[in-house]
């Protein structure tokens, strides 16, 4: 038996164990903290619409409020897509024969509905109620980010359960008054102090439950 | 049954070490006067070309065992918990009964390991290499049930508070996730203690190893140990370290694990008595699994010189104490159910020895109380038949004990309307003899392929080890065992 079991080269074996039993975990953590964040995965998603309308049109420059369509945001779970009639109340006199609104005349000539893709979804398991939202203060700025700039519509927020929470748990870092609500440019952290905000807990009644059951129900 | 031969060159000692000689320590290894004989009596057990013919029927044995666990426990993750006997009151039952009952065998090993090494108590050295072996299966074997008791079982990470996209955390106010450190912490530092103990012998199986295999393999984990005088400086620190560290877990695990309990407000759980009661029974299960382990394994591998009568009699003397304490507890609980005056606590008690599950009290307190007085009698403790028994007996008592406390107080709380009673199914009864299987597929593994006894240490407590040669040649007469020492002490060592 030669003097010694393992060749030269074994001496790598160490450093390279320790490297990779460093780096390794270490890759791994960030690969699922950042690479498998929602932030990275859903983020910018911006699925192309059958009709080109413009929100930051709309919204922006001419300044329509989000519930002249969104009509149920206000009273009910959904915001509710609007139907193509609430396109042609305006539309029937502004520039009917835009080709950009082909698919809205056809819509109208058929009966069918215009296929929207849906840009933030929510899973089954999650129960969401825009109404109790947009009556105590959230504003639509919060979830949906600056719609009114925005040509073609994308998600800006993860719609994570961790985000979702962050604000459950500290509700006043995002409270506005409800005149507020559909105001897209009002910004709560510059227009308001934190003790107004703070108020608005108390005036709102504000209990945003952080328990399973109040969002897995 | 063929076991490996004894050591030829004395035959059976006739040396009584559990005799008290004043004056002198009784000899600690009978018959084997060298380092060398200690070398090859231990490494024998792992060079041999075939292990004993016992050995294979036990390991078939266990691992038939093992595939029980195996098939009960992919029948529940595939099915629910619901092929469990648990009904609405009693939601806790054998799982956290196997759960409690094998942390607590670990114990044991670490209080051998640990405490007695900083009390130098030197006994320890023949056993407390494969009692730490044992303390780290018998973890592996607690951890699993907390694992599958879940339900959803591939959820089982959110045991541990591992940042995550949904920022949700375990509850830091809950004993059971205090569980969750304390155990993962115990097997952590078990695991250490132990193959720091297990490197310089594995050295030495690296060494004497003829196959390249056994070469590689010991070469690796030996961890390019050389037995010089730095190594051995550097790996007496880690070890007295690692004791130190070691130490405060004997007591603090099993009061965890009871806080799993104590802090809830269940009668017959409230009880401020349950920590320190917890770990006695820890210690007292721990112990009498060595001594199961020990017997047939001295037996069989002919390590008869190295773990002496007197190291279980010292073991069975620990069960005899422990025992007592656990005793002590018993009726001071039925004392504090009294004294308090509280009638939930009074039923709870009352209800525990004499309502639905009396039988399974009446086993416990005759296992645990009754039987381990027999270990008063020296005749006894000594008796290897009798002390193989009563290490079952007390393991039995010990698993009943966590059921009475789990089970009992479970099924009859506060609200007579929701009484219960809890009936295993063959789930059940398969996840908690199938963890056995485990435990033992384990033990037996280890027996065949790593150092069961710590040669290293054992040679330290030789009488040709001290160097001013106390208890060697020039003793009077009637000293132990030491006039073959004297024989063979030739000078030179074989390390």
């Amino acid at each position: 038996m030669s003097r010694f079991l393992f060749p030269r080269w074994a001496n790598l074996l160490l450093p390279t164990v320790i490297l990779a039993g460093a780096t390794i975990p270490l890759y791994a953590f960030f690969f699922v903290a950042y690479g498998l964040s929602p932030k990275t995965l859903e983020v910018g998603f911006q699925p192309e619409q059958p009709v080109p309308y413009s929100h930051a049109l709309h919204a922006g420059e001419l300044g329509i409020d989000c519930r002249y369509c969104h009509t149920n945001v206000d009273k009910a779970a959904y915001a509710t897509v609007p139907p193509t009639q609430t396109c042609l109340n305006c539309h029937t006199n502004i520039r009917p024969t835009s080709p950009k609104l082909v698919k809205v005349q056809e819509s109208a000539a058929t009966g069918l509905p215009i296929q929207w893709q849906r840009v933030h979804k929510l899973p089954d398991f999650a129960y969401f109620d825009h109404s109790a939202h947009v009556n105590r203060g959230v504003g639509c700025v919060s979830c949906h980010g600056r719609v009114d700039k925005m040509e073609v519509v994308y998600q800006t927020k993860p719609l994570s359960m961790g985000w979702c929470l962050e604000c459950h748990r500290e509700p006043e870092i995002n409270l506005r008054p409800v005149s507020e609500i559909t105001n897209l440019a009002w910004d709560s952290a510059t227009e308001s102090s934190f003790e107004e905000r703070q108020a608005l807990i108390a005036k709102y009644h504000i209990n945003p439950n952080d328990n399973c059951s109040t969002c897995h129900r | 049954m063929t076991t490996l031969p004894h050591n030829a060159k004395f035959g059976q000692s006739a040396i009584d070490n559990t005799v008290e000689r004043p004056g002198e320590r009784a000899p600690l290894v009978l018959n084997l006067t060298t380092f060398g004989e200690v070398t090859a009596t231990v490494c024998r057990v792992n060079e041999a070309e075939k292990a004993p013919f016992a050995w294979y029927v036990a390991f078939a044995g266990a691992v038939g065992l093992l595939s029980i666990l195996g098939a009960c426990i992919t029948y529940l993750i595939f099915t629910g918990v619901g092929v469990w006997g648990l009904n609405n009151p009693v939601m806790w039952a054998y799982d956290i009964t196997n759960f409690v009952f094998w942390v607590g065998i670990g114990h044991a090993g670490t209080l051998i390991s640990a405490i007695l090494f900083l009390f130098r108590q030197k006994w320890r050295t023949g056993i407390n290499r494969f009692a730490e072996a044992m303390t780290i299966f018998a973890v592996i074997c607690a951890g699993t049930f907390p694992g599958i008791h879940v339900g959803r079982v591939w959820f089982a990470y959110w045991l541990f508070p591992i940042p995550n996209q949904m920022e949700m955390w375990p509850q830091f106010r809950s004993p059971l996730l205090w569980d969750v450190f304390a155990v993962s912490t115990y097997f952590t530092v078990s695991l250490l203690f132990w193959y720091t103990g297990m490197v310089p012998d594995l050295a030495t199986l690296r060494d004497r190893a003829k196959g390249k295999l056994q070469q590689l393999g010991y070469g690796i984990f030996a961890l390019g140990w050389r037995g010089s005088n730095r190594h051995w400086h550097r790996y007496e620190r880690a070890y007295l370290l690692l004791a130190a560290l070691s130490t405060p877990l004997v007591l603090s695990v099993h009061s965890v694990v009871s806080f799993d309990f104590a802090t809830s407000q269940l009668p017959g759980w409230h009880t401020t008595i349950f920590p320190p009661y917890f770990v006695a029974g820890a210690i007292f299960s721990g112990f009498a699994m060595v001594v199961t382990l020990a017997v047939p394994a001295r037996e069989l591998f002919g390590l008869k010189d190295l773990i002496t009568l007197r190291h279980l009699d010292n073991m069975n003397k620990v069960i005899l104490a422990t025992g007592c304490m656990v005793g002590y507890a018993y009726s001071m609980e039925f004392f504090i159910a009294w004294y308090s005056g509280a009638m939930y606590e009074k039923f709870a008690f009352i209800n525990r020895a004499f309502g639905q599950y009396w039988w399974a009290y009446l086993i416990m307190v005759s296992c645990n109380v009754i039987t381990p007085q027999l270990f008063w009698f020296k005749k006894l403790r000594t008796s290897i038949p009798i002390m193989f028994v009563l290490s079952i007996v007390v393991n039995v008592g010990m698993w009943f004990e966590r059921f009475v406390i789990i089970v009992s107080s479970l099924a009859n709380d506060f609200l007579p309307s929701s009484w219960d009673m809890f009936t295993p199914t063959w789930v059940d009864i398969g996840t908690m003899v199938g963890a056995f299987g485990l435990f033992f597929t384990l033990f037996l593994l280890f027996c065949r392929y790593l150092p069961m006894i710590a040669m290293a240490e054992v040679k330290a407590i030789m009488p040709r080890a001290d160097p001013h040669g106390l208890g060697g040649p020039s003793k009077s007469k009637h000293s132990h065992a030491t006039s073959h020492a004297a024989a063979h002490d030739a000078g030179h060592t074989n390390l």
